[in-house]
């Protein structure tokens, strides 16, 4: 069966001034797609995102997501993606269900499915005794394992994630794997950048961005055969050093 | 010229971010410090660079105790707290030069120190600060700590949000001070970087798990791991977690690091469990166990 | 529309959440209001005058009691030549003198006429006019009273004249003011932000482990600004001189030293804000509330402390910039020596000595 593409990029460019800070850039992702979005500080991660979520408007190409135009649609794409990043998820000042009442109005749930959704994401992630208490008072793991899900409330077709596990333990970072995994199971598109490149074996494609350019991008362990190394560590290594 | 740590405790209100931390560093030794956000690095660091002032305990850092000879140990340590602490809107070569003032030295006093650092950032040495890279920024933040030929060095999570690639240079050039007869004490929350010290100690929520080298710490792992892999990553998950005799699953890459509870655990059987599960291409092969491993067996 | 309640009800939340503009929204108001609302006032109130009384005579004595009686006025002393006048002025204390020409009651009834000079010290112009005008009206009343009796009109004529500022220019009043604030922002503000700037960006870590001994952080943090508050001292005076054709009177060199002072007083009331605050957004806002609005309001630049309440009367004694302002107005629009103002130079100093040795004491060796 064949599966259809959430993301399409053909060309895709963004230029400041005289520095080209992404490349012409083509790549697709399928739906229901773990796609690891690698590549140095500075090799144009960032800015790539920044186009596909509809933020910044590209100088060049063309890029379909979710089925919107990021030229013409950038509104509609935002209403039909999720976001996380590492530097900001939730808001510490708030309780939890305060944070998840704040987004699910935010993306036009109405009162009925926020409560709903916030019954379901208490359970799920076992909240209950905390439910009440500011965010600023977790520990990061549960941070970052609850804007995940916030970041799922409307349901998304794609969820975007900006390196999302820095600096948290082991076992949490793995919890939240689970989370991801589950979620595309489930048919929503995952889109993530990361340093840790571990992580970037659970992805099911992997794209490596250097200088700008898209270097590399197939199967974790199609990678590792062409490049004949038995780390995702080490292609990166191979690709970024030249 | 070692650094010692005997029952430190420090507490922030009700947080208590360390209890009762003892250890060791030899001199000349590459020593790492490893652990998540919140297990108390940056607290521990601030303590034995004389910024806090420990609820309780005692630590020495070249022969100096914090509290009474925090002065000597001001003259005599590398300090490079998290998030490259530099003057963004100074040039590379005014900040050096501005460290260096400080400290009363000059660049070209110790330069054989710094110099295969150095001729990295030098052709940027007009740039400032702000406009480096993340890779350059952590190599000047680097020197600008040696500049005065420390006696220890400590290093906060100099890798932190810094790709692979500066990662393993950053390394490679501590390996190499170390041999210039500087004691290294080195925090940060990426296991594989474990390897690369001579001794580590593995910390979480402000508790030492355990400290040794590398090598014995993975030596010391209680079970065997087996490598899983079949053509479905989270059915695979799922199916093991329900097996009965499952000790721990953790996803590790492309494989899944398994282990059982039973001693006389035969693969076979959990093969079979597998494929009953709807799962195909699956391999079950024994494995070495990584400091990952060892720590998230210990922090559990 | 959903959205919109949502985003304003997690505004609120924001807002109630943080006490610091909490502070600002409630406590502030309240406060300011207060502060106004007493300080301002053109109401005067037991303005020292002095008395200059060529007659001694019955009716002189009347007078003199009616105005002493009055609570806008009190009696501080009784000058007995034209000579001590000015002098009397330059020590600073007295708003005006009454001065009763020979023969006053003679006169009035020969011919119906005599005359009291009114002088009043207008360096502060507002408030000249209006004791020149109470003054006035004083004597209106007694007028009345007198002429009710009597049955024949007798008039008092008063002649106001002011001193130091004869065309009431008002920005011989601001000058001064706004000098001061203008240093007080520049020093005090500018170093406690720079302080509190090393300490967000983090660099403050490594240079506390260092050789650095803290006196030579606050000094080299210091320095900087007393030079650039000079210059901007001057800047000021010159231009005053130069565009406003405000006068110098007294000795450049005097006002030169006593700004320096000032100057670091402000400087070391820059490093205790700093010593308290944790981040460049704080400090700014407690030199803004802290510093700026009491100098403006209590300081006497504007509005004249003897007519608030004597609780704010007490507060302006611990304001640098209240005494200050008075070396500044005595030097420049009197021409005062140091012989007058020599008290208030020195509280000023004590100040300074103050400050900076509490600053000096509460500047962290360590992060805690």
């Amino acid at each position: 069966m064949k599966k259809t593409n959430v993301i399409q990029a053909v060309g895709l460019t963004k230029m400041f001034g005289d520095f080209m800070a992404v490349n012409a850039i083509t790549f697709d992702v399928k739906k229901g797609e773990i796609f690891g979005f690698l590549g140095a500080n500075g090799a144009g991660k960032t800015t790539a995102m920044k186009m596909l979520i509809g933020i910044s408007t590209p100088t060049s190409g063309s890029a379909q997501v979710a089925g919107f135009d990021v030229f013409t649609q950038a509104e509609n794409i935002k209403k039909n993606i999720g976001y996380m990043s590492q530097k900001f998820a939730l808001y510490d000042d708030l309780t939890v269900k305060e944070n998840i009442t704040f987004f699910g109005g935010i993306y036009g749930l109405s009162k009925v499915r926020i409560k709903e959704k916030t019954k379901e994401l208490i359970e799920d992630l076992g909240l209950k005794e905390v439910s009440d208490q500011l965010i600023g008072s977790l520990p990061l793991g549960w941070k970052q394992k609850i804007s995940f899900s916030v970041a799922l409330l409307h349901e998304p077709k794609i969820v975007f994630l900006d390196e999302p596990t820095g600096g948290v333990d082991p076992i949490t970072r793995r919890q939240f794997w689970e989370l991801i995994y589950r979620a595309s199971h489930q048919g929503t598109t995952i889109f993530v950048t990361t340093h840790y490149m571990d992580e970037a074996e659970y992805c099911d494609r992997v794209s490596i961005m250097v200088n700008g350019k898209i270097e590399a991008l197939d199967t974790p362990k199609k990678l590792k055969k062409q490049f004949n190394v038995d780390s995702m560590n080490d292609v990166f290594l191979k690709l970024a050093r030249g | 010229m070692g650094i010692t740590v005997s029952n430190i405790s420090k507490s922030y209100k009700k947080v208590k971010a360390l209890q009762t931390i003892s250890f060791e560093v030899k001199p000349n030794e590459l020593f790492g410090l490893i652990g998540p956000d919140g297990a108390g690095k940056t607290t521990l660091f601030r303590i034995l660079t004389t910024l806090l002032i420990a609820n309780e305990g005692k630590a020495t850092v070249a022969g100096f105790d914090v509290l009474d000879d925090f002065k000597d140990i001001r003259k005599h340590v590398g300090y490079m707290p998290g998030r490259f602490s530099l003057y963004q809107d100074l040039t590379v070569e005014e900040n050096l030069k501005f460290f260096a003032t400080i400290f009363g030295t000059t660049l070209e006093e110790n330069y054989e120190l710094i110099e295969d650092i150095y001729v990295q950032i030098e052709p940027f040495k007009d740039r400032r600060a702000g406009k480096l890279s993340g890779g350059m920024k952590q190599k000047l933040a680097l020197c600008c700590s040696l500049i005065h030929k420390p006696k220890v060095l400590f290093l906060d999570e100099p890798t932190t949000g810094v790709d692979p690639v500066s990662r393993k240079e950053l390394w490679e050039m501590l390996k190499r001070l170390q041999q210039k007869g500087i004691t290294i004490l080195v925090s940060t929350p990426y296991m594989d970087e474990a390897a690369l010290c001579d001794r580590i100690a593995l910390i979480q929520d402000g508790k030492i798990l355990l400290i040794d080298t590398p090598e014995n710490i993975v030596k010391q792992y209680p079970k065997t791991i087996y490598d899983v892999s079949a053509n479905n990553m989270y059915q695979l998950i799922n199916s093991l977690k329900t097996y009965p005799h499952q000790y721990s699953v953790y996803p590790f890459g492309e494989f899944v690091h398994y282990t059982d509870t039973r001693l006389d655990f035969n693969p076979n059987d959990l093969k079979i469990y597998l494929e009953e599960n709807n799962l195909s291409n699956i391999t079950i092969e024994q494995t070495q166990a990584t400091i990952e491993d060892s720590f998230m067996e210990l922090a559990k | 529309m959903k959205r919109f309640k949502g985003f304003v009800t997690k505004e609120f939340y924001h807002i109630f959440r943080d006490r610091r503009s909490l502070f600002i929204l409630f406590g502030m108001p309240i406060v300011q209001v207060l502060l106004f609302g007493f300080a301002i006032t053109n109401e005067i109130n037991k303005v020292d005058i002095a008395i200059l009384d060529h007659s001694k005579d019955a009716t002189t004595k009347e007078i003199i009691n009616k105005i002493s009686a009055s609570r806008y006025f009190s009696i501080n002393q009784h000058i007995d030549r034209e000579a001590n006048i000015e002098a009397v002025f330059k020590k600073g204390k007295v708003r005006a003198v009454l001065n009763f020409e020979k023969d006053f009651n003679k006169n009035l009834i020969k011919e119906h006429q005599a005359t009291i000079q009114i002088i009043t010290d207008a360096t502060d112009p507002n408030s000249a006019s209006t004791i020149s005008n109470y003054v006035n009206s004083i004597l209106q009343n007694y007028q009345q009273e007198q002429n009710k009796a009597i049955a024949i009109n007798y008039v008092i004529t008063p002649q106001p004249r002011m001193v130091y500022n004869p065309e009431l220019k008002s920005v011989y009043m601001f000058v001064p003011g706004v000098m001061t604030i203008i240093l007080m922002l520049v020093s005090a503000m500018m170093t406690s932000i720079s302080i509190t700037r090393e300490k967000e960006l983090g660099t403050m870590e490594i240079l506390l482990v260092s050789p650095l001994k803290p006196f030579q952080v606050i000094i080299g943090k210091v320095f900087p600004y007393i030079f650039l508050s000079i210059i901007n001292a001057v800047v000021i005076v010159l231009l005053s001189i130069f565009i406003f054709k405000m006068p110098v009177q007294g000795s450049l060199l005097l006002l030169g030293l006593v700004s320096v002072l000032f100057i670091i007083s402000a400087l070391a009331l820059g490093i205790l804000i700093s010593t308290i605050s944790a981040s460049q957004q704080t400090a700014m806002m407690i030199s803004l509330m802290g510093l700026m609005l009491p100098v403006i309001l209590l300081s006497g630049f504007i509005f004249p402390i003897s007519s608030m309440p004597l609780p704010l009367q007490i507060i302006s004694h611990v304001i640098p910039a209240k005494w200050f302002i008075i070396i500044l107005k005595g030097i420049m629009l009197k021409g005062v020596g140091l012989q007058f103002i020599w008290k208030e130079t020195l509280i000023l100093l004590g100040m300074t000595i103050f400050f900076i040795g509490l600053s000096v004491r509460r500047y962290k060796i360590r992060l805690e």
